[in-house]
């Protein structure tokens, strides 16, 4: 079973000053996978997960989104920078949840999903409150929708924060370490938000140090280790058979978790 | 103070001055919100420039700012109205202030601004960004609700200079109030009361725009982080 | 620029009046902080006493202040004062005076957030090795908020300086005044103003660096 390729990373390459933090990632996200990226901090794979909808911008290689190259094109030998209006727009196509949230802190729960629906959708306001209204109820947050960021717990805020990004329907949903800034016990109500949505079939990449849950929802998991794309397969083959020193001990650092298999 | 009605008394000379001096006041007011008008506009365009544009914009803009922030606003008044009739261009004396009033508060009216948005955290861009929005509605949409409640205390400050700063256009004759109140002084040398009843007259617009700031202030209280 | 043609020596023949304005301008703006700066202080003092008596005139004082141009405290001072048989102030002291209390609103709001933002352990630490009063606020509580408010000083130095050319008004020779004393001799408006303005710019700038260097030798000793 081989599903057409949603996105298409090749070779890319990101340095920040003198120093090179992506050298030369490879990556293909299929249509309804769970695509997970792993690693040391440091290891890029942030960077790369932002790279995707140009909040860095890659200097080398090429992002393909459903084909189309992201954020540049090759004009001749020279790579070009699309017009803010086009790149706008493929950001439009992409969800991006942050660890830190990152909730509209003047609008309500309501208002921060409707704000790209009416926005950067065209919606006229009403349809955009129904859409609203659904996603703020599948995650679990109907009868929050008139609150502020400020009354919301840590784990609210990023369960709307999910809404807002899944009610665009986008083509693919960037998780950046969405659990991080939590609390130990307001995790779990996000990962099953996640956990539902990867039911559901839709696409995401996603940086993580949830291994439980990385191994648990990922079709495919890949370990990023300074830069490069150090292993990478099906969770038990990543996480049975590690291949490398530099993978063994990342997970050793998990150990107990993984102990009983 | 003598509060009879009789001539040569306060209340007397002031209601015979009062035509001179509503129209004093009217020119003050109306040269006060034509300058907080150009410096609101002009000082946000380029506090957007300050803060986003290109490196030879946020330069132009930074040594302009820097000059007419270093240059005193009775200079800036002087120069604009006889340097401008100097190369043929006879602008009237208000008009000639008005610009000079407007200049000068639009690099303050910038500055506040580059301040505020850049002390929006760095995250509400990126998830302005990521939901697609284009630049001009990330910022009226996401950026500017958030930087108001911040600019606008220092952007109330810059009104009551400006309100103050239009004192200044009596030295290139315009008759404003405090140049009218003058007028008045040299017919009734009623000096003490005259300028006692000018600088309360100042005082009630300037607390009152000073109030009207602190309860718009209040209405963006939901603002928090 | 039509048919202006510049001449620059007006600059040159004029050099020693234009300094002696020039040093006449800081020198005012120097004395009114230094004023000021007292007046500021003990209002300051007045208003975080908790004492209305003390505080409410201070309030008042300061919002008056605040809402009335300064043109017109100087006018008032310099026309008005002689109705009050107060005869002894020449123009220049009548200004020292305006720009003085114009100053001591401001520096009365500097002190005051200044007073309210030293951190409380330092009286603690003060209390706790037994000085009295006027010791913790001769040496730990002034001191520390000299430091806190020593760009707020600066700056309001620097519109004190700007500020002295509405002596101007009533004919104190300072850079304005003298500028268009020059202009109207020589009509050499162009060169007077460009000159003025850059005068007034260097000033300012030098007097931001003298006062960078002064607080990173302040930061230096923490």
């Amino acid at each position: 079973m081989t599903e057409p390729a949603l996105l298409q990373a090749r070779d890319v390459r990101k340095s920040f000053g003198q120093i090179e933090v992506l050298k030369g990632i490879d990556l293909t996200v299929s249509q309804g996978q769970v695509v997970s990226l792993i690693g040391a901090s440091g290891s890029g794979k942030t960077t790369f997960l932002r790279c995707i909808n140009l909040l860095e911008e890659h200097d080398g290689g090429e992002i393909l989104l459903d084909g189309d190259p992201v954020g540049y094109i090759m004009a001749g030998e020279r790579r070009k920078r699309l017009s803010e209006t086009r790149i706008s727009a493929q950001r439009a196509r992409l969800g991006m949840v942050f660890q830190q949230f990152n909730l509209f802190p003047h609008l309500t729960a309501a208002a921060n999903v409707m704000l790209g629906l009416t926005k950067v959708q065209g919606k006229s306001d009403a349809e955009a409150r129904d859409i609203a209204q659904h996603w703020l109820g599948r995650v679990g947050l109907a009868d929050r929708s008139g609150h502020y960021p400020y009354q919301l717990s840590g784990g609210q805020q990023q369960r709307v924060a999910i809404a807002r990004a899944v009610a665009m329907q986008p083509r693919l949903l960037l998780f950046d370490e969405v659990t991080s800034a939590l609390d130990p016990e307001l995790v779990a109500e996000v990962l099953s938000v996640m956990q539902g949505l990867a039911e559901s079939g839709m696409t995401m990449l996603l940086v993580s140090h949830e291994m439980l849950f990385v191994r648990d929802v990922s079709h495919h998991v890949v370990f990023l280790d300074q830069g490069k794309v150090a292993q990478a397969g099906p969770p038990s083959e990543v996480f049975d058979n590690p291949q490398s020193d530099r993978l063994r001990s990342f997970l050793g650092r998990f150990h107990g978790l993984f102990g009983r298999g | 103070m003598d509060f009879s009605m009789a001539p040569g008394t306060f209340l007397f000379e002031a209601w015979q001055a009062r035509a001179s001096l509503l129209s004093g006041l009217g020119v003050t007011m109306l040269s006060s919100a034509l300058s907080i008008v150009i410096a609101t506009v002009c000082g946000l365009a380029m506090g957007v420039a300050l803060a986003y544009g290109w490196w030879w914009l946020r330069l132009l803009a930074r040594l302009y700012v820097d000059l007419m922030r270093g240059i005193p606003l009775l200079v800036l008044i002087l120069f604009t109205y006889y340097g401008l009739a100097l190369f043929g261009i006879n602008v009237p004396a208000f008009w000639a202030g008005v610009i000079a009033l407007g200049a000068f508060a639009t690099a303050h009216v910038a500055e506040n601004f580059r301040g505020a948005v850049q002390s929006v955290p760095a995250g509400q861009m990126e998830a302005a960004k990521a939901i697609g929005l284009t630049f001009g509605k990330r910022l009226s949409y996401v950026i500017l609700p958030q930087a108001v409640r911040r600019m606008l205390p220092p952007w109330v400050n810059t009104a009551l200079e400006i309100v103050k700063g239009t004192t200044l256009l009596s030295i290139i004759g315009v008759v404003e109030l405090l140049l009218s109140a003058q007028q008045a002084m040299a017919r009734n040398y009623m000096i003490i009361d005259f300028y006692l009843l000018t600088a309360a007259l100042y005082v009630a617009i300037n607390f009152t725009l000073a109030q009207l700031g602190a309860s718009l202030e209040r209405r963006f209280s939901y603002l928090r982080y | 620029m039509i048919d202006y043609h510049f001449d620059w020596s007006v600059i040159a023949r004029n050099a020693g009046k234009l300094t002696d304005a020039l040093l006449l301008g800081l020198g005012l703006a120097v004395v009114s902080l230094l004023i000021g700066s007292v007046i500021g202080l003990l209002a300051a003092y007045a208003r975080v006493s908790g004492k209305a008596w003390l505080s409410a005139p201070v309030w008042a004082y300061v919002e008056f202040i605040r809402c009335t141009p300064l043109l017109l405290l100087i006018f008032f001072l310099y026309f008005g004062l002689p109705e009050f048989d107060v005869t002894f102030l020449d123009k220049t002291q009548s200004f020292v005076l305006s720009l003085s209390l114009y100053a001591g609103a401001y520096m009365c709001e500097v002190f005051r957030a200044g007073l309210a933002s030293i951190p409380k352990q330092y009286v603690e630490a003060a209390k706790a090795i037994g000085l009295r009063p006027w010791q913790r606020q001769a040496y730990v509580i002034l001191p520390v908020m000299f430091r806190i408010t020593l760009p707020s000083i600066g700056n309001n130095l620097i519109s004190l300086f700007k500020d002295t050319s509405l002596a101007a008004a009533i004919a104190v020779p300072e850079l304005t005044f003298t500028a268009r004393q020059i202009n109207a001799n020589t009509f050499r408006v162009m060169e007077v103003w460009l000159t003025v303005s850059a005068l007034y710019l260097a000033s300012a700038y030098l007097i931001a660096m003298m006062l960078r260097l002064l607080e990173r030798r302040y930061a230096s000793i923490r």
